[in-house]
């Protein structure tokens, strides 16, 4: 642990810093080739659209004898073949998923079952959903993903800046499509639930993004007077300083989703839990990458593009390059030293190199 | 840079904070105590229960879905479900403006039954009654079977033949109440049973229904009715065609859900789209028929979306994983301050431990005064919350050791990083209310769930932080344990970083 923490304070004084923002190149790429990923399985596979989203039905029983061929035959026998899926699920549950039925068809099903594995119609977890359902809360849902880019591009951009905003929208759609992308590739099945959980990964990777992009505004409040860093420089030192936090945050957010997801997926089998905590559980890393790895260097791209911006890197630059070199290349101690000097008080021996 | 022992000026009171959360704790729970609300209200898929929601659509061309036929729909659909007698049950709108679902719950195990008549909303029709009988099955093939009525096919006599009025099932509505053929129907006692004609005057061509007493007739109740234009010629046209048929044939059964209300016989040609109907009411019959007559002409049709019938096994056990699941979370969460932040944990302990007290005291308040009912997915919205709110915490204490890396001491830390996490908590958490509230307010059903406790919960966060995580910060500062930066306190210039670190690190 104690590694650790040297590593937050040396972060924070730049002693030690990770060149993020410098290396926007690599991110890119990387994330570029997940998203083409996610492209090509989205194009080539589609979505495993739960009964919610295309209509159907689902029975689930509790019976400690009855097995899969045995309920299969017994629905069939019912005369419904269509889209006939039948699971076990835990140890004593069976259920049974069919396609889009008529209401006597329906009862068929559950009189089947009452007669054939002696439970009761009450006792039967019934899911019945109609065809046109599904496009009802899909397009609920992108109304709502809609609204929420909007509401939270102004609102960030009236608290901090226009880019940021720009730059935080970029990371969240980032995180969605990389989302749907694993979805789409692994197979997962999409039901309402996990549509929450994309809505709220959202909220999450922007509440990280927020939390870096307020160091950055307090790095880069004054920074055209000292000429000092560059505003890449600065961001990136932002975002050296909060990657302990950032760490921290996502482990402590994924901790609970993680225990919701062993508990839905081993207690309950499947269901709201299951694929809401699944959603969260791969948005909430893809997030945490992403307000790290993405929104930072995006914004610094945007903001160096800004003629106020580029005469202080050419003011810094004129400064000497050995500056530049403390940001940019890890770990060199004496140069660093000379950047942070006023911020470290009398504790400021050279340390140990973090690396060579 | 700042001098390292420069005192903060602070606001800092931590008393009077600690203060207002007692106060605030006490009251929540003193409003609990007097609402009598000693249990969380839980959901149907917490207890056990049926719900179905319905999508309104306009049942023809001419009618629009808005906003005041939808209240109209709930309302009649929430009277219906009233009349069942069924405790408990709810019929609400969900969503907004004219875009709204309408969700029926009725919970037990009896749930099912409920929701399937309701959820019939099927149009009130007028038909010509072409034949009746004694609500039992007729023998086959004895000379006593009614006589095969002409003009309707052989698989409509049989199926009058057999038709049992008396069993249940004949009385739940058939829903193959089809407008455009000739079907079998039983009235609402069970007694009779009839061959129908296909409809000729639908519910929505009534402008107008009531019970009143008829002092003509000799005092007695009878329900009067007004239809609108196209009501007033195919009623006109229907009357003046059976009026002087034989019997049955000159009867109009008023159908609803495949379920034969009232039969009455047309004495005379009736153009003027007025009509009364009179016979030996009771005052509840004649306004039951009224109500029907008005209910009949509901402004939409619905489609039904989807159906959920949770049994009280599975609701009980999705109960326990729910609970089980924060219990986890929230104890891996203690581990892991504990363990990163030492001494600091007792802090994100007791901030969570008042944050779930306020949580349940809410849930208990608003099941009483705003009908919160907490479901699975909003527990869920609750263990997500566990995440945002330690996130405050972290937030706050690497402020803190920062500015202790900055030189200051721990009592000037907490104050000084106190202003600055204080931004950095407001904005995070304004952006995860919106994203709540937007969820709440574009979602259906579960989703609404899970967005109110999220939202909920981050506003409890805030409260919280601000009101019992940074006092206590202020009071722990003055500890000794905390101020001379002992190795578990979380806070030791180790910790921080500040002094030299015995490790090396892999960057």
């Amino acid at each position: 642990m104690s590694s650790i923490k040297g590593l937050g304070g040396r972060l924070y004084s730049g002693e030690t810093s990770f060149n993020i923002v410098g290396n926007a190149r690599r991110w890119y790429v990387v994330s570029a080739i997940f998203t083409l990923l996610s492209i090509g399985a989205l194009a080539l596979q589609g979505l495993h659209l739960g009964i919610e989203f295309k209509g159907g039905s689902a029975y689930t029983f509790t019976s400690t004898t009855a097995t899969v061929e045995q309920a299969r035959t017994a629905i069939e026998g019912a005369g419904i073949s269509s889209e006939l899926i039948v699971q076990k699920v835990g140890d004593t549950k069976i259920r049974v998923q069919t396609g889009s039925l008529t209401n006597t068809q329906s009862d068929a099903v559950e009189s089947v079952i009452v007669s054939t594995f002696g439970v009761t119609a009450e006792s039967i977890d019934t899911q019945i959903i109609g065809p046109s359902w599904g496009k009802e809360i899909t397009k609920k849902a992108l109304y709502g993903l809609i609204a929420f880019l909007l509401v939270i591009m102004l609102f960030l951009a009236l608290i901090f800046e226009p880019k940021m905003a720009i730059a935080a929208i970029v990371a969240v759609v980032h995180d969605v499509f990389i989302t749907v992308g694993i979805y789409a590739l692994v197979g997962f099945d999409v039901t309402p639930a996990t549509v929450i959980g994309f809505l709220t990964i959202l909220g999450y990777s922007l509440y990280d993004t927020v939390v870096v992009f307020d160091k950055v505004r307090e790095n880069t409040r004054s920074i055209t007077s000292t000429s000092k860093q560059t505003y890449t420089q600065a961001t990136n030192l932002a975002v050296n300083q909060t990657l302990v936090r950032s760490i921290n945050t996502s482990v402590i957010a994924l901790i609970p989703v993680g225990s919701i997801l062993f508990v839905g997926a081993g207690l309950l089998g499947a269901g709201t839990l299951k694929d809401l905590s699944l959603a969260l559980f791969i948005g909430m890393i893809v997030g945490a990458y992403s307000s790290i790895f993405i929104a930072p260097p995006v914004l610094a791209q945007l903001r160096e593009k800004e003629p106020a911006m580029i005469a202080l890197a050419k003011r810094v630059n004129a400064r000497g390059a050995a500056v530049v070199n403390s940001v940019a290349v890890s770990g060199s101690v004496p140069v660093a030293t000379a950047t942070v000097t006023d911020r470290r008080g009398p504790r400021n021996q050279p340390k140990r190199k973090g690396r060579k | 840079m700042s001098t390292p022992n420069k005192v903060v000026k602070s606001s800092a009171r931590p008393g009077r904070a600690l203060a207002i959360l007692t106060l605030i704790l006490v009251s929540l729970g003193a409003t609990a105590f007097v609402t009598d609300a000693s249990e969380v209200r839980l959901g149907l898929d917490l207890r056990g229960g049926t719900s179905v929601t319905l999508q309104p659509r306009a049942s023809t061309a001419g009618n629009e879905v808005t906003s005041a036929a939808i209240d109209q729909a709930v309302e009649i659909i929430r009277q219906r479900v009233n009349s069942l007698g069924v405790a408990e049950s709810e019929v609400t709108a969900q969503g907004s403006g004219d875009s709204r679902q309408i969700v029926i719950s009725v919970p037990g195990e009896n749930g099912r039954r409920v929701v399937d008549l309701v959820g019939q909303t099927a149009e009130l029709r007028f038909r010509q009654v072409l034949a009746s009988g004694l609500g039992v099955p007729t023998p086959v093939d004895t000379s006593t079977a009614a006589t095969p009525v002409a003009g309707v096919s052989e698989s409509v006599n049989q199926a009058f033949a057999n038709l049992d009025c008396t069993s249940s099932t004949s009385l739940q509505g058939t829903g193959s109440d089809d407008p455009a053929a000739a079907i079998t129907a039983c009235s609402k006692d069970g007694g009779t049973k009839y061959i129908l004609a296909p409809a000729e005057v639908l519910g929505r061509q009534i402008s107008k229904a009531s019970a009143g007493i008829n002092t003509q007739a000799g005092s007695a109740w009878s329900v009067s009715l007004t239809f609108n234009g196209e009501g007033t010629s195919a009623f006109g046209q229907l009357t003046a065609r059976v009026t002087s048929l034989p019997e049955p044939t000159n009867q109009v059964a008023i159908v609803l859900d495949g379920i034969v209300q009232s039969s009455p016989r047309i004495t005379e040609a009736i153009p003027s789209g007025t009509a009364e109907i009179t016979g030996s009411f009771e005052q509840v019959e004649a306004q039951d028929l009224a109500n029907v007559l008005k209910y009949g002409a509901l402004p939409l049709a619905f489609d039904r979306g989807e159906v959920q019938q949770v049994s009280p096994t599975l609701g009980s056990e999705q109960l326990t994983a729910g609970l089980l699941a924060g219990a986890i979370g929230l104890l891996l969460v203690t581990i892991y301050s504990f363990f990163y932040y030492r001494g600091l944990g007792i802090v994100v302990t007791g901030s969570l431990t008042v944050a779930a007290v306020m949580i349940y005291l809410l849930a208990l308040v608003l099941g009483e005064t705003i009908g919160f009912t907490l479901t699975l997915a909003g527990i869920a919205g609750i263990i997500v919350a566990i995440g945002i709110t330690a996130d405050s915490f972290v937030v706050y204490f690497e402020r803190i050791r920062d500015e202790i890396r900055e030189g200051r001491s721990l009592r000037s830390a907490v104050e000084s990083g106190w202003v600055k996490a204080r931004h950095t908590i407001l904005v995070a958490d304004a952006v995860s209310i919106i994203a709540a509230a937007l969820l709440y307010f574009f979602a259906v059903g579960s989703v609404q769930g899970f967005a109110f406790t999220l939202g909920l919960t981050t506003l409890v966060d805030l409260l919280v932080v601000y009101i019992f995580t940074k006092p206590l910060m202020t009071l722990m500062a003055k500890l000794n344990f905390f101020n001379s930066g002992h190795r578990f306190s979380g806070v030791s210039d180790k910790s921080s970083g500040v002094s030299r670190p015995t490790a090396s690190v892999e960057a």
